[in-house]
């Protein structure tokens, strides 16, 4: 099987934050600071407007998911361009490593909607009046969403290209293209793939989250489903609201049946192993082009062309002599020196910019506020968590453990995780306002309803895992009740546990900006916490509040990931892990 | 028959490789000024044991590795980087696991630029050569051990190289299939139809050596030297039964199982607490002393006999064999293991009885054994981190040598209850769980 990890920055680092990370965080708010600073002096584009002519007519529908898929994709494409670039110079120069991995763990920890009004008024900016600006801004805030994982797995993959390839590619002359088509990019392909997938998933959250937005006093909104979501519960139309559900579905089982599959299959070849897998990855699509000759003529010419780039030598002219000549090791050092000076001068500015603005405008209370704040939310998604984990890991082991069951159970699993929850929030806010329950509680539950299935698949993934001979010598020495669940079965599933928890966890973190605040009609619904004082403050258009919030929070789930997931990780991995 | 032009085709001129610990104080050297020059037309073969830098030896040959001292060069011109005319087959194989067998074959000669209906006609016919008909579209993954290593040779020969390099082809086969790889490529090589000059080989296969190479290179461990360089004139094919084909395997053994230079107090390198152990388990050990006591060898054994016989490689073999000098049970002499009265008395106790001579063996010939026992000893809490002895093993050895010497030395004291030791707290302690 693919493994079934998405790929984590906290993990693969140390437990305790240093000073990259440190500088990584810096350099991040004072980005948020710039945008945010320059969107403040521009006024006159943000009247602009960019609002289409929405309705909510059903026979829109198919024209308005076509949009949102090929957004989608955009972004997807996006995040494919940044993860080859961005990850390979990371895996190929020291110098850079230090800096973008820090970096890269900082962004895949920074709640993405959080700054979706500062991205929004940067690309109004810079089209201004035009719904050029805002496409890419809805396509910037999915791209948000996807990216980073996908590039840290291939990172991951790009450090761990087995010796003895790396031998071939140069004894036999590859060029550093030629090696980047022909053995790199093969060799990360499966988890890339993998980590695309979830990307996918997880975009779906953003994009419906995306496409109808207010700053301030402008709204947003293009044409597409989550647009016409928001327009729905403006409206309070409950109709068009379960109409845009149904879409939904129907355009995640499309993509899963036409894209992934497909390229699954076709990935399954570059999967590094001894010996031909047990399973064997099926799709219909593929066959259909592999069978037809008409479709499969389609395919050739343009793979043809592709193998022609790939092999391209494209030589860099007198890199090798260069390198040599360059190499010594007080240049190095000298180099380096450089280097560290350019990134603390950096910082230095950052951290200026950023004490700055937010001394300007806020002050130690709003500090002591969100810190509270941050406080609440991340208590609510520790306890939703552990909720969640009581009641899902019994039953994905059941389930797991009856492999009939378990083959019908894991693609749901898998569905419902890709499945944008927050379309149903509304339907909290009716039943919240309705039986004027306490929002602070009630509200709570959204923030895994989305996430919980990757518990879900998970663990059965790590009971459909468990080897039938450890199940057989329990059986046969009689161990059951309490001590088959301590002893067995909860061990053996706890490294995948740990894997769908911390994914689990981050998506929550994310949702509680949607869960925490939330509309229909007119009725609004507020809990107390950091989610709710972002979207708020980013209804107000209120940019230093903003900043505050999404770093606050950034710093939090850092730091959640590394003093809590991160040991976890490793406990698993290293002691639980069967092979 | 190829053309193959006189004189040497590559030469090291006293070349040695340091390899820089990660606190970069102190240098481990893995090859110290070794000469080599290899001549067009023979098979040349790197002998030694693990450690001895042959790997690195033919990556600096390969150009993958340029060496921290000394000169390479090929046909005349110094080597700075991959040398073109040079290929290479692994030990793993290192087949692209996402190419068919010709794509694999093909790949060379693809990213040189070479025109796709010339690649293919030259792949084929490598595929032909190299007995692989029949395969071209298969994928590695559907093919045994020895269908890999053929595809191994056919992706060197196509791109038809001045040099073929081996690194140890054949060790990761079974010993039929590695038999036929060996006999199926001598006779290409016999028969001039190889379309190379010259073979350079690594093996820690004595008999492997004798049976293909025309010159054997035999080099001592720790750091890397070359201790004896000799011909071998047996005409092709040669027979492993022939009394002076057994007579230079004997004396390669012999060679190789030389007693360790004076200034040394154990067989392994490095002194006293420095020295740095192998990571043996009690079984191979206790096995190996019951089997030299058992007829027919009944207390002594000759070496080449007792690893035909275990069907044990000398990677395998010799730091078993080792280990028990080091802790007193045999002798290693002259190509031959002698039990001492120690190791006779062992092989006749009962578990216990074992343990005990064991542990006594263990405190009295294992400097680092004696010092952590005594280090718990003297503890109140009788208990001491890992770290501890790590960082002391550190300052004489490499990182991982270190920590594959503590592993050593935790299975060797666990076994004889000298000492307990926690994985998941890296701790020693005198603790018996559920004893006394």
């Amino acid at each position: 099987m693919t493994s079934r990890f998405v790929a984590f920055t906290s993990l693969g680092r140390r437990a305790l934050p240093n000073q990259w990370d440190f500088i990584a965080l810096a350099v991040v708010v004072a980005a948020f600071v710039a945008v945010a600073k320059g969107s403040v002096g521009m006024t006159a584009p943000l009247t602009a407007p960019v609002t289409a002519d929405l309705s909510l007519d059903y026979a829109n529908l198919p024209y308005y998911a076509l949009r949102t898929t090929l957004r989608m994709f955009a972004a997807l494409s996006a995040s494919l361009v940044f993860t080859f670039t961005y990850a390979t110079l990371a895996a190929k120069s020291r110098r850079a490593e230090m800096v973008l991995i820090p970096l890269l763990d900082v962004l895949q920890s920074v709640p993405v909607l959080g700054f979706l009004s500062f991205t929004v008024t940067f690309f109004l900016g810079l089209f201004p009046g035009s719904t050029m600006g805002a496409e890419l801004a809805a396509i910037f805030a999915i791209f948000t969403s996807q990216a980073w994982n996908m590039a840290f797995s291939f990172y991951q993959s790009l450090r761990t290209v087995p010796r003895d390839l790396e031998e071939v590619a140069e004894g036999y002359h590859f060029s550093p293209w030629q090696k980047f088509w022909q053995l790199e990019a093969p060799f990360a392909m499966p988890s890339l793939i993998w980590n695309m997938m979830m990307s996918m998933s997880g975009g779906w959250f953003f994009v419906v989250a995306s496409e109808a937005i207010s700053v301030g006093d402008t709204t947003i909104k293009l044409p597409g489903i989550g647009s016409y979501l928001a327009l729905a519960i403006d409206a309070k139309r409950i109709d068009a609201v379960l109409a845009a559900v149904g879409v939904v579905v129907l355009v995640i089982l499309a993509y899963d049946q036409f894209l992934f599959r497909p390229i699954v299959a076709f990935a399954a070849k570059f999967r590094v192993e001894l010996s031909a897998g047990q399973t064997q990855e099926e799709s219909w699509v593929r066959q259909l082009f592999l069978r037809t000759r008409f479709l499969r003529a389609l395919v050739t010419t343009p793979a043809r062309i592709l193998d022609r780039i790939a092999l391209l030598r494209l030589d860099m002219p007198h890199s090798e002599g260069l390198r040599l000549r360059w190499s010594g090791q007080a240049v190095t050092r000298i180099q380096d020196a450089i280097w560290f000076i350019a990134i603390a001068a950096m910082v230095g500015y950052s951290l200026y910019q950023v004490f700055e603005f937010v001394s300007e405008k806020l002050s130690l209370g709003d500090l002591r506020e969100t810190v509270i704040l941050t406080t609440y939310t991340m208590i609510r998604v520790f306890v939703l968590i552990v909720f969640a984990s009581l009641f899902w890991v019994p039953i994905s082991i059941f389930i797991g453990l009856r492999p009939r069951l378990a083959e019908k159970v894991q693609p749901m699993a898998q569905f419902l995780a890709a499945f944008p929850a927050n379309v149903l929030f509304p339907i909290a806010v009716v039943l919240v306002v309705k039986f004027s329950l306490n929002p602070d509680i009630w509200l709570s539950g959204l923030i895994v309803f989305g996430t919980q299935w990757y518990i879900v698949f998970n663990v059965i993934g790590g009971a459909m895992a468990f080897p039938n001979d450890l199940r057989e010598a329990s059986v046969n020495y009689g161990i059951k009740g309490k001590y088959w669940w301590k002893d067995v079965i909860l061990p053996a599933v706890f490294p995948y546990y740990v894997t769908g928890a911390l994914t689990a966890s981050g998506g929550s973190w994310n949702a509680a900006i949607v869960a925490e605040y939330v509309k229909w009609g007119d009725d609004k619904v507020a809990a107390h916490g950091i989610g709710a004082y972002i979207a708020q403050a980013t209804e107000a258009g209120d940019y230093p509040k903003i900043v505050l919030g999404v770093a606050v929070m950034s710093i939090f789930v850092i730091l959640f990931n590394r003093l809590l997931w991160r040991p976890l990780f490793a406990l698993g991995e290293r002691r639980l892990r069967i092979n | 028959m190829l053309d193959r032009p006189e004189g040497a085709l590559l030469e090291l001129i006293n070349v040695s490789q340091t390899y820089t610990k990660g606190s970069g104080e102190r240098d481990s050297l893995v090859l110290d000024n070794v000469s080599l020059t290899l001549k067009s037309g023979e098979i040349v073969g790197l002998l030694g044991r693990s450690g001895c830098g042959k790997s690195t030896l033919l990556r600096i040959v390969a150009g993958l590795v340029t060496p921290s001292k000394g000169e390479v060069s090929y046909l005349g011109a110094r080597v700075r980087g991959p040398v073109q005319g040079v290929a290479m087959v692994f030990q793993s194989f290192a087949l692209f696991p996402w190419l068919s067998v010709l794509d694999n074959v093909e790949i060379g000669l693809r990213t040189k630029g070479v025109p796709a209906e010339e690649a293919r006609r030259r792949a084929l016919a490598a595929i032909d050569t190299i007995g692989l008909d029949g395969f071209e579209s298969a994928f590695p993954k559907e093919l045994s051990g020895g269908m890999r290593q053929r595809v191994g040779f056919a992706r060197g020969l196509v791109v038809e190289p001045n040099i073929l390099l081996m690194d140890e082809p054949f060790s990761a086969l079974d010993v039929l299939t590695a038999e036929t790889l060996r006999t199926d490529l001598l006779d290409l090589w016999v028969e001039g139809r190889m379309p190379t000059n010259s073979i350079l080989m690594v093996t820690h296969n004595i008999e492997e050596a004798v049976l293909m190479c025309d010159r054997i290179v035999v080099l001592s461990s720790n750091p890397g030297r070359i201790a004896a360089e000799m011909k071998v004139d047996l005409p092709h094919p040669r027979n492993r039964l022939d009394p002076e084909f057994r007579q230079l395997v004997d004396k390669i053994y012999a060679l190789m199982t030389k007693r360790p230079a004076p200034e040394r107090d154990g067989v392994f390198p490095g002194l006293g607490l420095g020295m740095a152990l192998p990571h043996i388990s009690t079984n191979t050990l206790a096995g190996m002393i019951e089997e030299v006591a058992a007829p027919p060898y009944n207390g002594k054994a000759d070496l080449p006999a007792l690893a035909d016989s275990l069907n044990m490689e000398i990677d395998d073999l010799f730091p078993v064999a080792e280990t028990l000098q080091l802790l007193r049970f045999a002798e290693v002499m002259e190509g031959d293991i002698k039990l001492t009265p120690a190791g006779l008395k062992f092989s006749d106790a009962d578990i216990d009885a074992r343990k005990k001579t064991f542990a006594d063996h263990l405190l009295a010939y294992v400097p680092l054994a004696a010092r952590i026992r005594r280090v718990l000893d003297e503890r109140p809490s009788h208990r001491a981190p890992a770290t501890r002895f790590q960082s002391e093993l550190e300052d004489y050895m490499s990182e991982d040598r270190a920590e594959d010497t503590l592993k050593g030395v935790i299975t060797w004291g666990r076994y004889g209850e000298l000492f307990a030791f926690d994985e998941g707290s890296q701790t020693f302690s005198l603790e018996n769980p559920g004893g006394e």
